[in-house]
């Protein structure tokens, strides 16, 4: 079995395994292990997109809020209806939310398609504005949607989701990015962020891998959503604002664009972050935009880069 | 092989070429001479379509290509090897070669281009591991070409392949420009500011100037050609 494959079977067995102890756990740190885990989700699925293609997007917390709602609704109104009065056995609740999750990804894809089939042609700050507005648009569009709960948001969603679909999911996304920008088809990502006029002189379709990236990162996002309405038992538009985009785009920048392992560890590193220095209470949110401050000054091409950057050539 | 009709461009209001039309004969080394800002690059770029013609026609091998799209312009054998050795850098020099053979399908012809390539730059079998963004840039210009020869092109199209580079190794590019020609038969068209070097290699030459073309012959006449001379080869 080629590595990629051993390393999620590993990574899924670890899931399993902690899901088992997970009784024997602290509930602060199993809460905290789970945002972490959505939280490489969302900045390796971002990282497809950012890092990997060089397209830069500001509206991932957009496609997580259209994953988390739609998956929400398929366990809020059918899930009543296919489980029956009784709700449903075990085995039928975590196939509905199996389901639930992977409506939510597809219909976040389909986001991205809808955004990226108009915006890709656009670069740089440009495509970060459309992104951004798009984010936005979403946003209002729901806090004005009654039957999805306006500006109150859904509350009352099953807390389906436990540590095991965190950590799966979380090592799916690392494992199909991975293997997405190591095969021969893939490595078009690459070459589409070095050198877009190169890319199509070889006869990529530049256009079309950028929609691909797009896609498959909003799918993430929005499986990383549905986890996350799943956990909290609540969502409001306000949790998927600007914000939330910033703080995912940070996570790929300060784990090196285009590095997975990199920014993995900026996700672990920069949820437990704050949850670190609590102890410092009103002082905490200054601390950590200090340190983001030094770690950018410090490590300018991403904590854990140690390739070739052009822009210092 | 190539043909040119009344080809014209814009940039917004800015006329770049203002209806040229030229053709290169299969199997010869053409060049498109002309100062800085002729639209020496621009007729590149419209003909492997990475720009849109105003109006015009393109046609390769007998077929219609002005609308086509890039990739499936460079899928009928018509490679652009862009100015400024526009390399991937974050690639090794062994995956742009596997990005530039992206269209092929038949692996054993990919194995055969790639043997070829390194007959023509034993250099790069050399670096194969290493990072393209750390290639001096003779090496990285050889790369490109490299990279475009794995395309299986039937017309190879430089832009500029002497930019920044010494005068030795524009000599040793220059060199396997022609051996390409020859020993593969692949038709080139070469744009160059270098116009001397350009028309010592080369059967055919077009003059641009502004956007259109003022001159045109066998490379060896305008050479001799006092006008041009004047003009471009300095005295």
């Amino acid at each position: 079995m080629p590595r990629p494959h051993l390393a999620l079977l590993a990574a899924l067995l670890a899931a399993s395994g902690v899901f088992a102890l997970s009784d024997r756990i602290d509930p602060y740190y199993l809460d905290v292990l789970v945002g972490i885990g959505i939280n490489i989700i969302l900045a390796v699925s971002l990282n497809l997109v950012n890092g990997y293609t060089g397209q830069f997007s500001l509206g991932h917390a957009g496609f997580m809020s259209v994953g988390a709602y739609l998956s929400a609704a398929v366990t809020l109104f059918l899930g009543p209806q296919l489980l029956g009065a009784g709700g449903g056995t075990a085995l039928a609740q975590n196939a509905l939310f199996l389901a639930a999750l992977v409506a939510g990804g597809l219909s976040a894809a389909f986001a991205g398609l809808l955004v990226g089939v108009p915006s890709l042609r656009l670069k740089g700050d440009y495509l970060a504005l459309v992104t951004l507005g798009f984010g936005e648009i979403i946003r209002v569009l729901i806090q004005n949607f009654e039957p999805l709960g306006g500006a109150l948001g859904l509350n009352g969603i099953p807390a389906s989701t436990n540590i095991f679909w965190v950590l799966a999911g979380a090592a799916l996304t690392v494992f199909t990015v991975t293997c997405l920008v190591r095969s021969t088809y893939g490595r078009g990502f690459l070459a589409v962020k070095d050198d877009e006029i190169a890319a199509e002189a070889v006869g990529l379709d530049t256009t079309r891998y950028k929609i691909v990236a797009f896609v498959v990162g909003a799918f993430f996002a929005g499986i990383a959503g549905g986890l996350y309405g799943h956990f909290k038992q609540t969502i409001s538009p306000g949790g998927f604002d600007f914000n939330r985009s910033i703080e995912i785009v940070v996570m790929v920048i300060l784990g090196g664009m285009g590095n997975t392992v990199g920014v993995v560890l900026a996700a672990i590193l920069l949820t437990l972050l704050p949850e670190v220095l609590r102890p410092v209470a009103e002082y905490r949110m200054i601390l950590y935009s200090f340190l983001l401050i030094v770690l950018m000054i410090a490590r300018p091409q991403g904590l854990f880069n140690f390739r070739f950057d052009k822009s210092k050539s | 092989m190539l043909t040119v009709t009344d080809l014209s461009v814009s940039y917004g209001a800015i006329s770049a070429l203002g209806g040229i039309s030229f053709t290169i004969r299969p199997g010869s080394i053409a060049t498109l001479i002309g100062a800085n800002g002729a639209g020496k690059t621009t007729t590149l770029r419209t003909i492997s379509g990475l720009l849109r013609a105003k109006s015009g026609r393109v046609t390769f091998g007998g077929a219609d290509i002005t609308k086509l799209p890039p990739h499936q312009i460079v899928a009928r054998g018509l490679c652009h090897v862009p100015e400024g050795r526009m390399i991937f850098s974050n690639l090794t020099v062994d995956e742009n070669l596997a990005m530039g053979a992206y269209l092929q399908k038949d692996k054993e012809r990919i194995a055969r281009d790639r043997d070829y390539v390194f007959s023509v730059f034993p250099r790069l079998k050399e670096r194969l591991a290493q990072q393209a963004g750390t290639l001096s840039g003779g090496e990285q210009q050889m790369l490109a070409i490299g990279r475009a020869l794995m395309g299986g092109p039937k017309l190879l199209m430089l832009d500029e392949p002497s930019l920044g580079l010494a005068p030795k190794l524009i000599s040793t590019i220059f060199e396997k420009i022609v051996e390409i020609n020859r020993s593969h038969g692949i038709t080139i068209l070469l744009v160059e500011q270098n116009a001397n070097l350009a028309l010592e290699i080369s059967h055919d030459a077009f003059v641009l100037e502004t956007g259109r073309l003022v001159m045109q012959g066998k490379s060896p006449e305008l050479r001799a050609n006092p006008e041009l001379k004047a003009a471009y080869l300095g005295g």
